[in-house]
């Protein structure tokens, strides 16, 4: 599904990914894993398409409506509700049965009763499960999580792992972590930056 | 069509976040009405009708401005650009949308600012009113494909005046035309001119203020 | 060699300017400055243009080359805008006592126009270098050449409510040898806008391969 060879990002002179090869099939579980800087979310910016590679090659066999994507911001409005989110993302997404699909996750992620709620007024950890639950609003076969568990609760990162586990080999996920151990089992591949 | 569709939900987005937070229409009012009041006494006994006019023009611009500052802060706030332009949607829909929604502001504020300009100054005639809403267009459509660059920028607010002014001369020239001059049928076609050919570049050209 | 041979050319157009042009009959000695004036707005016009060519390339193709020469092109033109804009005062003064006329529409356009390409350059560096300041850079450089002949529209229609036009327009009746200097001096400015281009894109090239050798042996 995704295919890299020497994929680097340059901005001017300043290097952000150093060239890289990267292969991952469909159904695979890649970890991603590096220090601070070592270019982790700009590999996966390069991968959704928030950026064009500055030099190597980078195909990814998939296109926006079916790629999931949770960055370091959530990616959301900040006035708006929960409800109000997901359902202007379920329209952009083409999601089927909307309604149902976003109560559904809202209900799963612990966020039922706050649907109505601003996402200004949420934790950093309810902002991060809601930012979860547009990334798979519409059931994407390539999931793209950056450093999920960081602004993630106890509770929400109990529902995350138990989400990879189910999505593990239906879906393609690609995560980048600070924490390899909680995702090792799923892995089918893992690529380390310097 | 589903194009429109996305538009729509886009524009009602930023009508309902404006409703909710309720600051820049109330700033962009108090400016337009501030600034007519200044322009009173800015202007000395013995300046023209046409004077005047050309100042509304002044202020009409410049409050847009304002409002085109703030244009695309809620995407900025917690990232939605980046999720907007994820989405499969055209991302021309994005520009359309937010430009439909500044236009209703703008429109919103000429419904005040034009009758106080009357009170004010002197009566507008309808060339004048229908120049305000052909201009309000041009306003729109450049101003927040503008406003989209300049957050791209380091110095954002800073900058978008100075990328906005030469833009909008032309616009100034087709509204104070049509309310001034004896022929304003032509103004009028040079106001739906400049929309014409500037709103369908803005179209086309958006995706690639937003990607890289 | 470029160089040389622009330089030779802008001496003949001056030689054939100054002293072979026979002078014109109602504006006097000032009016030799025309056949720099507006050869200088054409050339930045054309400066323009290109400018925009190469960034409808670089949004349809992609590659820092075109980037780089629309920014050059644009750079330019800004050039020899401020340079129809100079040129153009010393004119007015010359012929009618004031350093700057709201009457000659290509003065006010080229003051519109140099307004417009000074943003373009405070726009293109307070963004990162990058895919976005190249593509952010590029549909300014063509909002610039749609704003072009708007504008001029605009100008010639302001016209009716804000001073009449009183003096004739420019390019007043040439003789043959006139038009003789008027030409040379266009192709020797044309030349010399092409030479400034391709010397200040190698430059340019050079700084950013230094550059890239710096960061690989860092």
């Amino acid at each position: 599904m995704i295919h890299g060879r020497s994929v680097e990002k340059r901005y001017g002179s300043r290097r952000a990914l150093r060239p890289l090869d990267l292969d991952l099939a469909r159904g695979g579980f890649l970890v991603v894993t590096g220090a601070n800087g070592s270019g982790k979310t700009t590999l996966l910016r390069l991968v959704v398409g928030l950026a064009a590679p500055s030099g190597g090659s980078l195909e990814v066999h998939a296109e926006r409506g079916v790629l999931g994507y949770l960055g370091h911001e959530p990616l959301l409005y900040r006035d708006l509700t929960a409800l109000e989110n997901l359902d202007l993302y379920g329209r952009l997404y083409r999601v089927p049965q909307r309604r149902e699909r976003i109560g559904m996750l809202l209900e799963r992620y612990g966020l039922w009763d706050v649907r109505a709620e601003r996402v200004a007024a949420y934790s950093r950890g309810m902002t991060q499960r809601l930012a979860l639950c547009r990334a798979l609003l519409h059931e994407p076969e390539l999931l793209v999580l950056d450093e999920p568990f960081t602004a993630l609760d106890a509770e929400g990162a109990a529902l995350l792992d138990r989400q990879l586990t189910e999505l593990a080999g239906a879906a393609t996920v690609l995560v980048t972590t600070h924490d390899p151990e909680r995702v090792e089992q799923l892995a089918t591949a893992r690529v380390a930056l310097a | 069509m589903r194009y429109f569709g996305d538009v729509a939900a886009l524009a009602r987005k930023d009508l309902r976040l404006e409703l909710r937070a309720r600051d820049t229409l109330p700033a962009m009012l108090l400016f337009v009405l501030s600034t007519l009041v200044v322009f009173h006494f800015a202007l000395p006994t013995g300046a023209d009708e046409v004077a005047a006019q050309g100042l509304l023009w002044v202020a009409l611009v410049f409050t847009a401005l304002l409002g085109l500052a703030r244009a695309w802060a809620p995407e900025r706030d917690g990232g939605a650009l980046e999720g907007l332009v994820l989405a499969p949607s055209d991302r021309s829909a994005i520009w359309l949308g937010k430009s439909a929604a500044v236009f209703v502001f703008l429109g919103l504020i000429e419904l005040v600012a034009l009758p106080a300009f009357a009170l004010f100054f002197s009566p507008l005639q309808a060339e004048g009113v229908a120049g305000a809403l052909l201009a309000n267009v041009g306003i729109c459509a450049v101003g927040t494909l503008l406003a989209a660059m300049a957050a791209a920028s380091r110095t954002r607010e800073l900058i978008l005046p100075l990328l906005f002014l030469p833009l909008a001369i032309p616009l100034v020239v087709g509204g104070v035309g049509a309310s001034v001059s004896t022929e304003p049928g032509r103004y009028l076609l040079f106001l739906g001119l400049y929309d014409a050919v500037f709103a369908i570049l803005c179209w086309a050209s958006f995706e690639y203020v937003v990607s890289e | 060699m470029l160089a040389a041979l622009s330089a030779a050319l802008v001496g003949l157009a001056i030689v054939l300017s100054f002293w072979v042009a026979p002078e014109d009959a109602d504006q006097g000695i000032s009016q030799k400055i025309f056949y720099f004036h507006v050869p200088i707005a054409l050339t930045a016009y054309a400066c323009f243009g290109w400018g925009a060519w190469k960034a409808l390339r670089l949004l349809w193709k992609g590659g820092d080359r075109h980037d780089l020469e629309s920014y050059v092109a644009i750079h330019q033109g800004t050039i020899f805008g401020a340079l129809t804009l100079a040129t153009g005062s010393i004119w007015a003064k010359a012929s009618w006592g004031h350093w700057w006329v709201w009457d000659s529409n290509q003065l006010v356009l080229f003051l519109v126009l140099f307004l417009f390409y000074s943003a373009y350059f405070m726009l293109r560096f307070s963004i990162e270098e990058g895919p976005r300041r190249a593509n952010v850079s590029a549909v300014y450089a063509l909002f610039g050449v749609a704003l072009i002949p708007v504008s001029f529209f605009a100008i010639r229609l302001a016209e009716d409510f804000i001073h009449p036009t009183t003096f004739t327009r420019d390019g007043p009746q040439m003789t043959g040898t006139m038009f003789l200097a008027f030409c040379v001096s266009w192709v020797a400015i044309t030349l010399v806008a092409y030479t400034l281009y391709r010397v200040e894109l190698l430059g340019k090239r050079l700084d950013g391969n230094l550059r890239e050798l710096r960061e690989a042996l860092s």
